[in-house]
């Protein structure tokens, strides 16, 4: 029964979209109150049912329904209940429920917490949510209903791919969304803003907030997928620069720009038909990002069964959604009116900079994602550009990125003074350049990459903590002065210091673990030992055993530095029993400052096996660094504009006047 | 004014080039159709590929292209980094095991270490490994990326070019074939 529930509530959640879609957007239009404020409750409507749909989706895994088809190709009665409630959206048709789901709450979010933005432009933001929720309600129910009966009802479902079966991947996907699915508020906002023709420094405070809340979810969301991907595909590495990693990792890059537009939007008035552009662009590589990979457009490891049909009802949906929207823009964006002037030497200037870095970044990468696809269409054959193109085109963005990134929070904003600027920084400057000659001096493999990773990490970390001590004035007034002054800080100073110094811990990690790596590829007998980085590993051998749904042959390694045991490792190769899928399981030993990492390879001659030693320096800093710019993010929301610092919008006269071009 | 319109169109249109490739892209059904390349039939271009080197040791030697002559070698262009390399290397091993034919591999902006780990975890079919580590030799051939495979005749002519894997329905009908009409 609850498969049917479910069912139906979906029906009505797309019924609801489809009102949330056309009476506010009337409303507004007609400055009609009734019909704006409809639009919330609609949302809110949209929300429950899509909600009661998820639930009861939810309900035939915990309870193994398997007379529903998707269960049954998605999950095992064997199966853990965490695995069971996570396989919901392991597959792509109960992935799309999240999806709709997580839409659904940003579009109530927007009417339950959008009392500070005007109403004619809330209708509007509402309205555009319900289309996009109407669009994948509908692609949902007529291409991928999750609740298709089977009949006859088998015994058992046919199992989770295992490689889902883990913590990490398990919490990937909902956070992944948050993001992408976040970012759906800042395109309404710019589809809103371009419907009115009016775009003012109030639309920059009020779409920096949920610009903000995405932003840090899908930061969250991309760390945990490479931390998956490094702890279990077994290949020592954090990014590898698949098509799906590629795929989050563009709309984080717009996102960022976006992030930084909205403060010149807001504060000068400035930037703001590229921000609306920033807006749209982001949502619209988020959408590419969700459903590429479905489209059967895009093939990588992590890729849902594809089926053409539901291809082309992605791509009508994706094209109407961004061609639609940059149609508009145009259309529209030429008459929005520019703001305020600055010299390019200015805070505006260098967030131009990041702007456009941001955005070449992306298109780079954008580029190398879709280029192996090009030569594909051609007929030519599936090659791939790899890590050679990224690492060259895409570190060389990153370095000024960085530089730029430090230097502005000193600038002030409208003129400034860049040698003055230098000069409060010139401690640093010397710091910097003499950590990256130690590095040059001590190390002569890689050493100008290394050079310029670690280099570029102290300039970030460096420039953050004396931009902080420069705001308090830290040793220049009095201590308590200084704890007053830290204290009374803006919570978006906060936030901000705490990101743009993660980034820098994120660099090192990323620096440390691709230029010091040491792997060691032998075959082991038991009683073998392997010296790694200081440590010895001692090799005792391997057991078969029988956890749960999946036998692993699972080694043993004793790890010891200068004769003292420190830990056991135990690696494994699994197969999971209904499929008969093979996953392999790293055993990792961190110390916060270095990993060590070993992996299980298969048998080699007699009693030996083939063994992978890695020592990863300071590679827990990359995730550590995605969790501190998370939280800078966060800290950054909670600042008191967002709540009650709504700005009057610019004042004009009230009579309804549709707003042409 | 009109050119400042025109910039504000340029998404729309950058998007819509896209959207129609990735239609066409659809539609086609990505049958693999055989683009002939400029270079088949033509003298293979001439290079010469220092050995691949790990540790001190020399693992294979390099790759002249004057050694081609008199021989029928296959030219494959691989990297360790590259998944779809990792597809066709149990058909690059059969073929290294095919009689009178010489194989020879092109490391392609790889970093030594990174190959010598590879072949040692998948095994090393190659008689010579050549190194291109910033990508010199490649344009010469006109590759797009890895994995490429040129079959050289034995008068040092290109003969037949595959882009992508040499999956095992490409190694039983269109390479086999080839290297048994070469050997006439």
């Amino acid at each position: 029964m609850s498969a049917e529930i479910g069912h139906f509530a979906l029906i009505v959640a797309a019924v609801l979209a489809l009102g949330q879609s056309v009476f506010p957007m009337a409303g507004a239009a007609r400055r009609h109150g009734a019909l704006m404020s409809l639009g919330g409750t609609l949302a809110t409507g949209q929300f429950v049912f899509v909600s009661i749909a998820f639930g009861a989706l939810t309900w035939a895994f915990v309870t193994s329904d398997f007379s529903v088809a998707n269960v049954v190709q998605n999950s095992h009665s064997a199966k853990p209940l965490l695995y069971r409630i996570t396989g919901v959206w392991g597959n792509h048709e109960g992935s799309m429920v999240l999806w709709c789901l997580i839409l659904a709450l940003f579009g109530a979010c927007v009417a339950w917490f959008g009392d500070n933005v005007a109403p004619g432009l809330r209708a509007r933001v509402i309205a555009v949510q319900g289309m996009i929720g109407l669009a994948f309600l509908a692609f949902i129910l007529l291409t991928s209903n999750p609740f298709d009966r089977v009949n006859p009802m088998p015994a058992d479902g046919r199992g989770l791919n295992p490689i889902l079966q883990d913590p990490g991947l398990a919490f990937h996907p909902p956070l992944l969304y948050l993001g992408y699915v976040g970012f759906s508020v800042t395109f309404a906002f710019a589809i809103a803003a371009l419907l009115e023709g009016r775009v003012d420094a109030a639309w920059g405070r009020w779409v920096r907030p949920w610009a903000l809340a995405a932003w840090s979810f899908l930061t969250l969301g991309i760390a945990l997928g490479s931390w998956w991907a490094y702890y279990e595909l077994g290949w020592g590495g954090f990014w590898f620069w698949d098509p799906v990693e590629n795929a989050s990792f563009m709309p984080w890059l717009v996102g960022t720009a976006l992030l930084h537009s909205a403060i010149v939007a807001e504060k000068r008035d400035a930037l703001k038909s590229w921000s609306i552009l920033l807006a749209i662009l982001t949502f619209s590589l988020s959408l590419l990002g969700t459903f590429l990979v479905r489209s059967g457009v895009l093939t990588s490891v992590h890729t849902f069964a594809t089926d053409p049909e539901r291809g082309l009802f992605i791509l009508a949906i994706l094209a109407v959604t961004i061609g639609g929207a940059l149609a508009l823009y145009a259309w529209r964006a030429p008459a929005l009116k520019g703001g305020g002037l600055f010299r390019p030497i200015s805070r505006e200037g260098a967030l131009i900079v990041n702007n456009l870095l941001m955005t070449v970044a992306a298109l780079t990468v954008l580029f190398g994602t879709l280029y192996p696809l090009i030569v594909d269409a051609l007929g030519l054959g599936k090659i791939s550009v790899g890590p050679p193109y990224f690492n060259a085109t895409f570190v060389p963005l990153m370095a000024p990125l960085i530089l730029a990134m430090g230097i502005a929070p000193f600038l002030p904003w409208k003129r400034a003074d860049l040698a003055g600027a230098l000069d409060r920084l010139k401690l640093l400057v010397a710091v910097t350049v003499g950590a990256a000659a130690i590095v040059v001096f001590l190390e002569e493999r890689h050493s100008f990459a290394a050079a310029l990773g670690i280099g570029l990490a102290v300039w970030a970390i460096g420039a953050s903590v004396l931009e902080l001590a420069g705001r308090v004035r830290l040793f220049r007034a009095p201590f308590g002065e200084s704890l007053r002054r830290a204290a009374a800080m803006p919570r978006s100073a906060w936030g901000m210091t705490l990101a743009h110094a993660a980034a820098g811990v994120v660099v090192t990690g990323i620096t440390a673990s691709s230029v010091w790596q040491t792997e060691i590829v032998r075959v082991m007998k038991p009683g073998d030992r392997a010296e790694v980085a200081g440590y010895t590993v001692a090799f005792a051998g391997v057991q078969e055993v029988r956890v749960g749904n999946y036998l692993a042959r699972r080694g043993r390694f004793t790890v010891s530095e200068s004769g003292v045991a420190l830990a056991t490792l135990s690696p494994e190769k699994r197969v999971y029993l209904p499929q008969r899928t093979p996953t392999t399981e790293a055993a990792i030993r961190t110390t916060w400052f270095s990993d060590l990492y070993i992996v299980l390879g298969d048998p080699h001659g007699e009693g030996g096996h083939a063994v992978r030693l890695y020592h990863n320096p300071l590679v827990p800093w990359i995730w550590i660094g995605a969790v501190l710019m998370f939280l800078g993010g966060m800290v950054s929301l909670t600042d008191r504009r967002h709540r009650v610092g709504a700005p009057r919008r610019s004042v004009r006269p009230v009579q309804a006047r549709p707003a042409e071009a | 004014m009109p050119s400042r319109r025109l910039l504000y169109l340029a998404p729309l249109a950058v998007f819509a080039v896209i959207a129609a490739a990735a239609a066409f892209y659809l539609q086609s059904g990505r049958d693999p159709r055989l683009l002939p390349s400029a270079l088949i039939d033509k003298p293979a271009p001439a290079f010469s590929a220092p050995g691949l080197e790990y540790n001190g040791k020399t693992i294979r030697q390099g790759v002249e292209s004057t050694s081609f002559k008199g021989r029928i070698t296959i030219l494959n262009f691989f990297a360790s980094w590259c998944t779809p390399c990792l597809v066709e290397h149990p058909q690059i091993t059969a073929l290294s095991k095919t009689p009178s034919v010489a194989l020879v591999g092109i490391n392609y902006k790889d970093k030594p270490a990174d190959a010598a780990n590879w072949l040692a975890r998948h095994g090393n079919p190659y008689a010579r490994i050549g190194v291109d580590p910033a990508g010199e030799i490649a344009p010469e051939f006109g590759l797009y990326g890895v994995p490429e495979t040129f079959l050289i005749d034995r008068v040092g002519r290109i003969r037949l070019k595959q882009v992508g894997p040499i999956t095992a329905q490409v190694l039983k009908e269109k390479i086999l074939p080839a290297i048994e009409a070469l050997k006439k």
